[in-house]
């Protein structure tokens, strides 16, 4: 057989090692390994995931069955490259939080979980963002867009934005 | 109201309280080497049984209790896990004390391994908290330098390692063999109990599962000692045997719609209209609540002539909520739609259930459909009573449901209808003028993605 383009780099499966000794049995370095992957692609494609299961030493189905349950990890298409999660939740819907999603997927011409035709920005509605205290809010990459109105977080969103974790 | 000086929060507004030097300077860490040099592991988990700690998650069992179901002599290893999965909706405590005061919680998870002679323990993370995720990490390497975390503890054999486990955006997670599933690598489907997860946890080793705030609050048991503790809150009703009362201090959580929003450290029992009125500023906009939540979304509601019910353990239960759930009270006003309220609780519960108990899993996401429904203008006046049945029978009280998330999707459900009845039914005959009296079976208007 001849080998494939491998989609995990030696960079990715050493970061995936060092977490091993934590834990008492591979499987568990699953939603570390997701994470490790699609910190780097923006995505978890179907090859990296029979990848993680060689690594790991599961079957593919295994992988597939965990990374699915989590809505989080993007299989077809990777995510923008500032991912927002907007919050729906009640203390930011009470406060336009659903306004904010409408107004934002608006002027960017996507749907709620759409990616821009260039890959900048993908608009997620998401679930309490645990930050009420600032509703409505935005978490884009790491930042916490706190108190938004819908043209501040236009313009916030228009920003590159690192993404250390 | 008595003045209250924080105590959970003292590093709150402190130039680099996140420290390990700041959290030092306030007497931090002196408990643990102490404890660690006088006493056994048993003696910490009596410190904390006789305190009256009760968890701070949301199910509110005596955590002192909770670690002595752990089975005795075990060759280990014991596994204790902080549940950082913080996401019922309206709920930042934990959030604020992992980001302002991390060493203050790492004090605690160092002093609860000791007492449960757990030697791994992981934090649960939720994903969308990057900001403690940095804080978190920075505290842990400092403790690891300043010897509190790692092999033979200040001189001593007990050893710990504390390890972030990040998770991935899932309300489930925070149900504690939920959360064990998925740090074992698998979907977060809750386990049936017993086994509990004190006899078969985490890697089918006996566990405890924690909260951050209870682990900030274990610290400050060390710190402060326990008539301190039993000085704050409400003290067990001596008519009530079974009633452990509901003892110190409790981080609120005050959202939605007061003039300023935040979380404020009170005594447990504080009621939910001081809370609104002494550190919220009041209702925004000098309006009136029609409704407030006690504790997240999955507590229910409480009128406005509900509103003096003291916030304790026992109190929201007796106007008819689930509980004090997680202390996070979310302010509703009086121009707000009772019917846009319950469509928001719906649709959260909906996305969220995890799907593997088929009472919540159709339940959930039949309500949505319902209230989508209603909101289109269909609604009928049977549909109130369709969904009073759904919240009546989905659920682990009713018994056909493995964990609570369903008992935390029906109660909202039911506080809205009982307590705002009328509002549906003039909401439905007003958006339905042709439609509301209809009983025929109708088709649903959508299928809705769940977790």
């Amino acid at each position: 057989m001849i080998a494939a383009q491998k989609i995990l780099t030696d960079e990715m499966v050493a970061k995936i090692e060092a977490l091993a000794p934590r834990y008492p049995n591979r499987r568990a370095l699953t939603l570390p390994a997701l994470h490790i992957v699609n910190a780097e692609l923006l995505h978890v494609p179907l090859e990296a995931v029979a990848e993680i299961a060689q690594v790991l030493g599961l079957a593919p189905a295994e992988v597939q069955d965990t990374m699915t349950f989590y809505e989080f990890f993007h299989q077809e298409k990777p995510h923008g490259k500032v991912r927002a999660f907007v919050c729906r939740s009640i203390s930011c819907a009470l406060r336009g939080g659903d306004h904010l999603l409408e107004h934002l997927c608006h002027k960017n011409g996507i749907p709620p979980y759409g990616t821009t035709a260039d890959g900048s920005l993908t608009i997620e509605p998401a679930e309490c963002l645990g930050a009420c205290d600032f509703a409505p809010c935005i978490l884009a990459n790491d930042d916490l867009l706190k108190n938004m109105t819908p043209e501040a977080a236009e313009a916030e969103l228009q920003k590159p934005r690192a993404r250390a974790t | 109201m008595q003045p209250f000086k924080p105590v959970l929060l003292e590093a709150v507004g402190v130039p680099n309280g996140y420290t390990i030097a700041s959290y030092k300077s306030r007497g931090g860490y002196a408990p643990l080497e102490k404890i660690l040099a006088e006493k056994q592991p048993a003696e910490v988990v009596e410190m904390v049984k006789a305190s009256g700690l009760r968890g701070r998650g949301g199910a509110g069992f005596s955590t002192g209790l909770k670690w002595t179901f752990l089975p005795k002599d075990h060759p280990g290893p014991i596994y204790l896990c902080i549940n950082a999965d913080e996401s019922e909706p309206g709920t930042f405590n934990n959030r604020i004390l992992m980001e302002d005061d991390p060493h203050q919680v790492i004090e605690g998870i160092i002093l609860s391994a000791y007492a449960t002679r757990a030697s791994t323990a992981y934090i649960y993370l939720r994903y969308e908290y990057p900001q403690s995720w940095h804080r978190l990490e920075a505290a842990i390497d400092e403790a690891y330098a300043a010897g509190y975390l790692g092999k033979n503890i200040r001189g001593t054999n007990f050893s710990l390692d504390i390890y972030l486990h990040r998770g991935a955006a899932a309300y489930i997670c925070g149900e504690e063999t939920g959360l064990i599933e998925s740090l074992e690598g698998k979907r977060a489907w809750p386990r049936i109990k017993p086994p509990f997860p004190a006899i078969e946890g985490l890697f089918h080793k006996p566990t405890v599962v924690n909260n951050i705030e209870t682990m900030a609050c274990v610290a400050q048991i060390a710190r402060r000692g326990i008539e301190w503790f039993k000085s704050i809150g409400v003290p067990a009703d001596p008519n009530n045997p079974r009633d452990p009362g509901s003892y110190g201090p409790k981080l609120y959580c005050l959202s939605g719609h007061v003039e300023k929003p935040g979380c404020y450290e009170a005594p447990l029992g504080i009621t939910a209209r001081e809370l609104i009125n002494h550190f919220g500023g009041g209702v925004w906009k000098g309006r009136k609540a029609k409704a407030v939540i006690p504790g997240g979304i999955s507590m229910g509601l409480m009128t406005e002539s509900e509103l003096d019910t003291p916030l304790d353990f026992a109190g929201p239960g007796k106007v008819g909520c689930l509980g004090l759930g997680t202390a996070a009270v979310v302010v509703i006003d009086d121009q707000t739609s009772i019917v846009d309220f319950l469509h928001n609780s719906c649709r959260f519960f909906a996305h969220e259930s995890c799907g593997q108990c088929t009472p919540c899993r159709e339940g959930t996401s039949w309500s949505l459909r319902m209230l989508e429904r209603m909101k289109a203008g269909k609604g009928r006046l049977k549909d109130l009573d369709i969904l009073l049945e759904i919240g009546n029978t989905m659920g682990m009280m009713p018994g056909s449901t493995i964990c609570g998330l369903a008992d935390g999707a029906a109660w909202p459900i039911k506080n809205a209808i009982k307590k705002f009845r009328g509002e549906f039914e003039d909401y439905i005959k007003r958006t339905n003028p042709s439609g509301w009296m209809v009983t025929d079976p109708v088709p649903a208007l959508q299928i809705v993605g769940a977790h």
